[in-house]
């Protein structure tokens, strides 16, 4: 299907002007420099790993408070998420990615909704109820 | 009811883009009524709407898990299964196959066949070396007795982890799929939107991977 | 427990999988006969297609088609022949109970539980589904002004796929046996050791199936109405519709991954002995309810919101006035949207979670209320000041208001925990959830499909049968309906084969008559399409806007070309086509001839219906254990795609002399409408 308004749907030369970037795109100039965006990319592997160390170390490691660790390796992954997102995927803040972003966000919602609601609702569950060996010993 | 016509934006001066360099404004038109977006960003936008709905749906195996971590029935439990220095393994060969595939991406924009090969074959090995891996823990913890059939907490465990396993090995067959797509018929705009469709997916499937080690090895084996 | 055997001790053929002679019901005359009658139809129709010469134009002009308006009537022509499978089942049913008082009725209960599975399971996924994503698939890109969704391609292939769950569900009557479980399946029942037979696993494949499809139709029309639309239709210039489309397709690719994940866990379990939700080694059921229902709320605003959308334009359009408060319409859309993902709890009250979680769920659900109310005053002021034209769309948007608010108020009773805790799973909850679904979605499939039909096929219905099915569904619905309110309060629970209450028996019977009162209506509607096709000529659409529409899909011919419009318009307000067709009356002079240009559409394609195809040789091959038929058929799936991947040819083009030629014939079939002169050749 055509699209009456870009004549260029080329790669090279997208971004710019359009005012909306496809997720995933490089901006402009990484992509005629290609040494800048390897760049770009290598920050990122270097970020993203030492990310994995620490998460590791922290698994493994009695140097932080225990019950602490949980809530260490949450957010050391929230990070490296962060980094794959803004190194690998190129989404950014910027106003040509704010679709992008969007759609993110509400894609993240969601997983939060559920995750949080049934992990609520599950304990609160358990909680209440016999547990499930009881109940079939009882049939016994 | 009369036509709204648009208010003229006081904004940058359009034409010689003064104070807009980058040309990041649009000029007095906003983007939302420039009508139909070229198709490389329409095609990618919707691969990313899919790519959010397939992490919802790992949420759901998560929610699952989380659920049922606790629910080893007798059997054995985090701590007794991983085996750490396989994770650590598996995450190395993922992150540097996510790094080989930007390559691939760089490679595509730049129109080199050579290099596209060489990065996508690269992807390709490290991300088969990462299956490897986990086929052996599979099959290992089957041997052992401590197979999805043994306990709730198992049938998560193996629930979730191979659901991602199986996304890379779908993932794999696509990327091989693009190689010879780009050997028959070089870098077609079609197949340049499929491309950047397929390295959205694989560092997608690197992202999921951050939150299986940390979420189910990491607080399984480790502190937590 | 052995997990590649059949559970009957019978042995497993590595040829047939668990299928023997025996999987047919020979012994049961009822599925049999019903089988058998509606093979024949489905052979005669076939056949008369064949021997008219048919087949080759069914093939090029439909089953390939990747025209969103093709497709759009696809899916709601499929969507009615099942809602008289759907609605069978349900004469079946009110009619055993309205007999079976200290009697066991005609129907053995295993028989029974079969129907009111397969009752909610093809009403939900392969009815009201169909009818919304069809209408949503048709109106859509004319609405917004441009000429085929982001994926036309794709758009088949969701298609098919849906078939092809509806395909296999309706398998299930002949071959084998459909769960009885209820249509959300609910373990421990749905577990292997309990539900042996094949019934459960036709739900899991045919909704998996199908799911797919319905998640791609989302990602596909979500993508359209954020990236495609005419030059100067910014977000607040969509047409309502088009509004509560994105809320809905944005549900759609929010939720049905959890449905994919929880169905895919209950298959694993049966297949492979997992114990996600078995009674043994740890599994947990309450966490089934749990996800389904992070589903299956978020799926009947996805039932509703397209309705509302259909309803805002034809309320608007039959007052002869804007729709009232629009911007509040879109602020209550989305809120919607968000809050039917806060609410899922209220279904499962009674499992046990206790009075914190009850409380913020119940709060929520009441929240939930209200701009849904918004919603309701919006439609009445938008109709009050207006010359009300009394037309079968408006009918059934006036019956919508009514019954849907009186559904909506037991709903809100019901999201009182301690009033749940009397009502849940009885009749009572029965009665308001087919009082908001008849009410709302399928009074809106019915209004949107007398409202859109002349566009689609170039006549209109006839009005004479469209009133009288409208008085006969809607006393019908009452009369069936609200004695089960009656009934809920006096305890009756919901699913019984038969009951020994004796002062149940009249309300049944009464519901029983409701039911035939449908039946009539139904009646009344086929009829109305018979004499309208008969009758076409008279009523004929030759101007495009037979009701003197106010959105962009009145602007074009009736049906419109293939590409929708010869030069994409541009648009400068929130009605768009309403201020074209004022100003052009006002000067007495059409619009100015746009410039125009070469422009390509997509080709036709069978990668749609040769996917299914597979997808339905899959299932049926993973029902029966027939394995090497699964990998076979994962492999010509494969092939398919690859075939589709690597053509060379995906657009031909439509030249700007084509499309001026065409659009010649539009602009004077308006100049007629309008009764203004044509305007002087250049």
């Amino acid at each position: 299907m055509s699209d009456e308004h870009s004549h260029v749907d080329d790669t090279r030369t997208a971004g710019q002007g359009h005012g909306h970037a496809a997720p995933g795109e490089q901006e402009a100039e990484a992509k005629t420099d290609v040494r800048k965006a390897v760049g770009i990319y290598a920050v990122g592997l270097l970020l993203a790993a030492i990310l994995t160390a620490a998460s590791f170390w922290a698994a493994g490691s009695h140097a932080i408070f225990g019950p602490a660790v949980p809530v260490a390796l949450i957010a050391l992954a929230v990070a490296q998420m962060g980094v794959h997102l803004v190194f690998f995927l190129h989404i950014t803040t910027g106003p040509d990615n704010t679709n992008n972003v969007l759609a993110l966000a509400f894609g993240v919602l969601i997983v939060a909704l559920v995750l949080v609601g049934s992990l609520w609702i599950m304990r609160h569950l358990d909680h209440n109820l016999m547990p499930m060996s009881v109940v079939m010993n009882m049939q016994r | 009811m009369s036509a709204a016509t648009t208010a003229p934006s006081p904004s940058s001066p359009s034409a010689s883009g003064k104070g807009d360099p980058n040309r990041l404004g649009h000029g007095t038109v906003p983007i939302s009524e420039q009508g139909p977006a070229p198709k490389r960003i329409v095609v990618a936008y919707g691969f990313w709407i899919f790519l959010l709905s397939d992490f919802i749906m790992f949420a759901g195996f998560f929610a699952a898990y989380a659920v049922l971590v606790g629910a080893t029935a007798g059997g054995p439990t985090g701590t007794d299964v991983f085996e750490l220095p396989l994770v650590a393994a598996e995450t190395v060969l993922l992150l540097l196959s996510s790094f080989a595939c930007g390559l691939a991406g760089i490679a595509a924009v730049q129109r080199s066949t050579r290099w596209f090969q060489v990065a996508m074959a690269a992807t390709a090995l490290l991300g088969a070396a990462f299956l490897a891996c986990e086929l052996y823990e599979f099959t290992h913890l089957i041997g052992e007795g401590a197979g999805p059939g043994r306990s709730a907490f198992l049938s998560a465990f193996f629930a979730l982890v191979g659901c991602h396993g199986v996304h890379v090995t779908l993932g794999l067959v696509w990327l091989t799929t693009m190689m010879a797509q780009v050997w028959a018929k070089g870098f077609r705009d079609d197949i340049l939107r499929r491309i950047a469709c397929f390295s959205l997916f694989w560092h997608a499937l690197d992202i999921i991977w951050v939150a299986l080690f940390t979420v189910v090895y990491l607080m399984g084996a480790g502190g937590a | 427990m052995s997990r590649l055997q059949s559970v009957e001790t019978g042995q497993i053929s590595p040829i047939f999988g668990k299928l023997r002679w025996d999987s047919i019901p020979f012994s049961e005359p009822l599925p049999l006969v019903a089988a058998g009658l509606v093979g024949a139809v489905v052979l005669a129709t076939l056949g008369w297609a064949w021997k008219r010469g048919y087949m080759p134009y069914l093939w090029k002009e439909w089953i390939t088609s990747v025209d969103h308006k093709k497709i759009g009537i696809m899916y709601c022509a499929m969507a009615a022949v099942m809602l008289l499978r759907g609605f069978s089942d349900a004469l079946l049913m009110r009619s055993q109970q309205a007999i079976a008082y200290n009697s066991p009725g005609y129907l053995p209960p295993e028989h029974y539980d079969q129907i009111f599975s397969a009752h909610g399971t093809i009403m939900i996924f392969f009815v009201a589904m169909p009818f919304m994503i069809g209408l949503m698939n048709f109106v859509l890109p004319l609405q917004l002004g441009i000429r085929d969704v982001a994926f036309p391609t794709l758009n088949s292939v969701s298609f098919w796929l849906t078939a092809a769950g509806a395909l296999l569900v309706n398998v299930s009557l002949v071959v084998g046996e459909f769960a009885k479980t209820g249509w959300v399946v609910y373990p421990p029942l749905s577990e292997l050791r309990f539900s042996p037979g094949v019934g459960v696993d036709y739900y899991l494949w045919a909704l998996q199936i199908s799911g797919v499809g319905t998640l791609l139709s989302g990602v596909n029309l979500v993508t359209t109405i954020l990236k495609m639309r005419a030059p100067g239709m910014g977000y607040t210039r969509m047409p309502m519709f088009c509004w509560t489309s994105l809320a809905t397709n944005l549900l759609i690719v929010a939720a049905f991954p959890i449905l994919t994940a929880t169905l895919a866990m209950l298959t694993l379990d049966r297949y492979l002995g997992f114990h996600f939700f078995t009674n043994e080694a740890g599994g947990n059921q309450m966490m089934f309810v749990n996800l389904i229902w992070a589903w299956g709320h978020p799926e009947v605003y996805i039932l509703i919101l397209p309705a509302f959308g259909i309803f805002s334009e034809v309320v608007s359009t039959f007052s002869g006035k804007p729709l009232f408060g629009y911007r509040s319409m879109i602020l209550a859309t989305m809120v919607i949207c968000l809050l039917s993902f806060m609410v899922w709890l209220h279904h499962f009250f009674t499992m046990g979670a206790g009075a914190d979680v009850n409380g913020f769920f119940g709060i929520t659900t009441m929240i939930i209320a209200v701009p849904t109310g918004v919603k309701v005053f919006n439609w009445l002021f938008t109709m009050y000041g207006g010359r009300i034209r009394f037309t079968t769309p408006m009918l059934w948007s006036i019956g919508f208001m009514v019954t849907f608010v009186i559904g909506g108020m037991t709903g809100v009773l019901l999201a009182v925990p301690p009033a749940d805790f009397v009502l849940h799973n009885s009749v009572f909850l029965v009665a308001h959830f087919h009082n908001v679904i008849i009410g709302g979605v399928l009074f809106g499939a019915f209004a949107g499909t007398t409202y859109w039909w002349p566009k689609a096929f170039g006549f209109t219905l006839d009005e004479t049968w469209g009133k009288r099915a409208f008085w006969f569904w809607i006393t019908g619905f009452y009369l069936a309906f609200m004695p089960l309110y009656v009934l809920g309060l006096m305890g009756m629970t919901r699913r019984l084969q038969h009951y020994d209450v004796p002062g149940w028996q009249p309300w049944l019977i009464a519901a029983g008559g409701g039911a035939l009162l449908i039946l009539c209506g139904i009646a009344c509607q086929i009829r109305m399409i018979w004499v309208s096709i008969r009758n076409r000529e008279h009523l004929v659409d030759a101007s495009g806007d037979p009701w003197d529409g106010r959105t962009l899909e009145w602007i074009t011919s009736s049906p419109p070309p293939a590409f929708n419009f010869a030069a994409l318009p541009h648009v400068e307000g929130e009605e768009a086509y309403w201020d074209i067709k004022s100003s052009a009356r006002d000067r007495r002079q059409l619009s100015d001839l746009p410039d125009y240009d070469h422009f390509e559409m997509p080709r036709n394609s069978p990668t749609g219906i040769v996917t299914a195809f597979f997808a339905t040789a899959m299932g049926f091959a993973l029902v029966w254990h027939i394995w090497w038929l699964v990998i076979l058929g994962f492999l010509g799936a494969w092939a398919t795609f690859v075939v589709f991947a690597w053509r060379d040819e995906a657009e031909y083009q439509v030249t700007a002399e084509e499309a001026e030629a065409i659009d010649r014939d539009r602009r004077e079939a308006k100049a007629r409408l309008l009764d203004i002169p044509m305007e002087r050749p250049a």
